[in-house]
């Protein structure tokens, strides 16, 4: 399945993948630096999108005039295959005072995505085809770019009874999980593996053991020992993660591991692999990029579930990355309103945004300083999909159109401007970061152009 | 010095300039008429969203005893009973243009959330486990009175460290006038990687010997229910403080209340090398000394209110 929306699968499902309908882009991107490490493209082109495909990626200086065509130079700038998010809270239904189909599409394009995974624990959660059917209607409206959702594992997240989850399946839901929280019960996930055989979807899962969490807040360790905070340790993460790949393997069932935190986690990863379990696993943008050093200001920004680790853990996630034992890239974006966040650290909400912030935050902290090579950091941010059936775009001639154009040399503070997300509670507020999205174009539509990003429209 | 959140924040030379004020304090203490008229005119403001008995009484006391005027704000009964956040009712109290707000919660960094939304100096008395550096300046101030200095001495902290915002600044406090701090308790109550502030820990009393001073924790009924120990009966023979365990030359300090017959043993409350009451009257001088130091000669009008200062949110607009 490719990343496109609204049925071009041609199943008899629904599509598990939808946005709102917009007329496909024309667009002659010249002279840009077109790398997609998939293709083994990486060469300054034109880039030529014609009724939201990928045309033609000829020499500079070789492409076809189209009429009413948006000529762009791409002078200095990167065409990239755009990145896939299976991680993101967009709040709908209920909470949309955080955040929306709208704006969080239109945050998620910013960043430079195309397609986006949404998780089910709103209000009330996605554990029936009627909310699911609701949520789709929704974003055949509001959304900019394809998103598909997941329904929870179990009814009302209760941990207790499964859902229909083959009715879901055929209502269209991209997979399952009751993400925000573990599925504490070993027999009850059991029976979801089990079950998967019928309903197919990949369950991905919130690894976290409740009695050993307790009332945590941030990462168990030296800097919670310091402000006397709860803490969260590792192995919470780690030992759950271990139980479920048994269970996996036991049942043959295929699982997805989201927001990989710690050291422990990344080897229990690495060992079911080895073992063979049907196991795919994520990381973050902020536990790539920050440590729980920064709990020390007491800043709820920097309140998250997992918490961020230590830099030790830090660095094994990176390596996780680099030697694929982590699969791709997830920015778990958690929008939450201010009144949630401006409270003491004990108190506030678990979550960060993350959609605009992805690929700058980390260009800016791995690649630039030398420790991931670019390629493997478009591999890893375009693959987000793959663990759902989405294979991950590629920039080749017949495709359809699914780019990023980055400036690779803007450098922007986080926040100055404002953000397309409803909420702001970004971990990476205030800093500085180099890169920046400058258009991005989902499924053949332009769905976000950067606003100071000068166009010229072709006659 | 504008603010006091925490021991971490002090420098060892402010430190020393609040325990000195606290000093000629303590000499004013002495005469039939103790209120100086420093602050007269000026507003403190209590904002308590915990029970307390000693710190509570002992800043409005402070307060008076300075000549401000003093509001106690509670948690029960107030409006922050009736779900208004910490952040409206900072800027209601912030409206009756306090000098200072001192501010106890059960949460760690509040009081650092306050400084940033009020003009006024704000007070740490107590944010969930984190600091209470009021207490830890009223405790070396104490120890002080008996010896001269701290360079050197053999400070252990005993009982549950884990829950204790006293240990945490305490340990900092003793830290930065130079004595040798180690933690002990039972190995549940110790939060792992404390050992990086530099202190020592022991799971059991078998060196307590070499303590100069022993500061007693309050053992809280709550943390049985927690199975954080199999029991009170089993804590007490294990770590509780009696005349059997401490020696004659070392000093028994505790920051109250104490469970008589738990964490303490009856004798050694009202033994002479207790400290505790000598605490409590060190808890008022040294908080008159911090009052005077961050509120003396610091007469700031009340700003003419202009227009936002750049970067200032404005409705519509995120920070």
């Amino acid at each position: 399945m490719n990343v496109s929306a609204n049925g071009s699968d041609g199943g008899a499902e629904a599509p598990k993948l939808v946005s709102r309908p917009a007329p496909g882009a024309n667009l002659i991107v010249k002279g840009v630096r077109v790398l997609d490490p998939r293709t083994g493209i990486d060469a300054v082109r034109d880039l030529v999108v014609r009724d939201g495909e990928i045309a033609e990626i000829s020499e500079p200086g070789g492409a076809p005039e189209i009429e009413r065509a948006e000529v762009v130079d791409g002078d200095g700038l990167l065409a990239l295959p755009a990145f896939v998010d299976p991680h993101v809270h967009f709040r709908v239904p209920g909470q949309e005072h955080k955040e929306d189909l709208e704006t969080g599409t239109r945050a998620a394009a910013a960043g430079g995505y195309c397609a986006v995974i949404a998780m089910a624990n709103t209000a009330p959660p996605i554990d029936s085809a009627a909310v699911l059917g609701s949520v789709r209607d929704r974003a055949e409206r509001e959304a900019s770019i394809p998103v598909g959702f997941v329904a929870n594992v179990t009814r009302g997240m209760a941990g207790q009874e499964l859902t229909e989850m083959a009715e879901l399946a055929e209502a269209g839901a991209i997979g399952f999980s009751d993400d925000g929280l573990p599925i504490a019960n070993a027999r009850v996930l059991r029976r979801a593996l089990q079950y998967q055989r019928l309903a197919g979807g990949v369950i991905a899962l919130h690894e976290e053991d409740p009695d050993l969490s307790a009332r945590g807040v941030m990462h168990e360790g030296e800097v919670s020992a310091a402000l006397g905070m709860a803490g969260v340790p590792a192995v919470s993460e780690s030992t759950t993660i271990a139980r479920n790949c048994s269970l996996a393997l036991y049942e043959g069932a295929r699982i997805h591991v989201q927001h990989l935190s710690a050291r422990a986690s990344v080897e229990e990863i690495a060992r079911a692999k080895a073992a063979g379990v049907q196991v795919t696993c994520e990381a973050s943008p902020h536990h790539l990029a920050l440590t729980d050093e920064a709990v020390r200001s007491l800043d709820a920004r920097f309140k998250m579930n997992p918490p961020l680790r230590t830099e030790d853990d830090r660095q094994a996630l990176i390596e996780g990355l680099r030697d694929g034992t982590i699969d791709c890239v997830a920015t778990d974006h958690a929008p939450h309103a201010s009144e949630e966040k401006e409270v003491p650290f004990e108190e506030a909400a678990m979550g960060v945004t993350g959609l605009e912030t992805a690929f700058a935050a980390l260009y800016t902290d791995l690649v630039l300083p030398g420790v991931l090579p670019l390629e493997l950091l478009i591999e890893r941010m375009t693959s987000g999909g793959e663990p759902f059936g989405i294979e991950a775009p590629r920039l080749e001639t017949g495709a359809l159109a699914n780019l990023a154009l980055i400036d690779p040399e803007l450098t922007w503070t986080v926040g100055e401007e404002g953000y397309e997300s409803r909420s702001y509670n970004s971990c990476f507020g205030g800093r500085e970061l180099t890169g920046r999205v400058l258009m991005t174009v989902a499924a053949g539509r332009v769905a976000f152009r950067q606003r100071s990003f000068a166009l010229g429209v072709a006659s | 010095m504008k603010n006091l959140l925490g021991v971490e924040e002090l420098t060892r030379e402010e430190m020393e300039r609040i325990l000195e004020r606290a000093q000629s304090f303590a000499e004013v203490g002495r005469r039939d008429i103790k209120k100086v008229p420093t602050l007269r005119g000026r507003t403190i403001v209590n904002l308590f969203y915990e029970a307390s008995t000693r710190t509570l009484s002992s800043f409005e006391l402070a307060a008076k005893r300075l000549s401000a005027d003093v509001v106690s704000v509670k948690s029960a009964g107030s409006s922050v009973d009736k779900g208004e956040s910490l952040k409206d009712t900072v800027a209601t109290l912030s409206a009756y243009d306090p000098a200072a707000i001192v501010i106890r919660s059960p949460h760690a960094g509040a009081a650092g959330l306050v400084a940033r939304w009020t003009e006024a100096s704000v007070i740490n008395a107590g944010d969930g486990k984190h600091e209470h550096p009021t207490q830890a300046l009223l405790d070396v101030f104490t120890l002080r009175q008996r010896l001269e200095s701290l360079a050197g001495t053999n400070i252990w902290i005993v009982g549950d460290v884990l829950h204790s915002r006293v240990a945490r600044s305490c340990l900092l406090a003793f830290q930065k006038m130079g004595a040798k701090v180690t933690l002990c308790g039972p190995p549940t109550l110790i939060p792992r990687g404390i050992e990086a502030l530099g202190c020592d820990v022991a799971y059991d009393l078998d060196r307590l010997g070499e303590a100069d001073v022993v500061y007693a924790l309050r053992m809280q009924l709550e943390r049985m229910s927690e199975s954080f120990v199999p029991s009170l009966r089993e804590y007490a023979s294990r770590y509780q403080i009696d005349s059997r365990r401490l020696g004659p030359r070392q000093l028994l300090m505790h920051p109250g209340p104490v469970n008589r017959g738990v964490e303490l043993s009856p004798e050694v409350i009202d033994s002479p090398q207790s400290l505790m009451t000598a605490q409590v009257e060190s808890g008022l001088v040294v908080r008159m000394a911090i009052l005077y130091e961050l509120l003396a000669g610091t007469d700031r009008a009340r700003p003419e209110r202009g227009p936002a200062p750049a970067g200032t949110p404005t409705i519509g607009q995120p920070a």
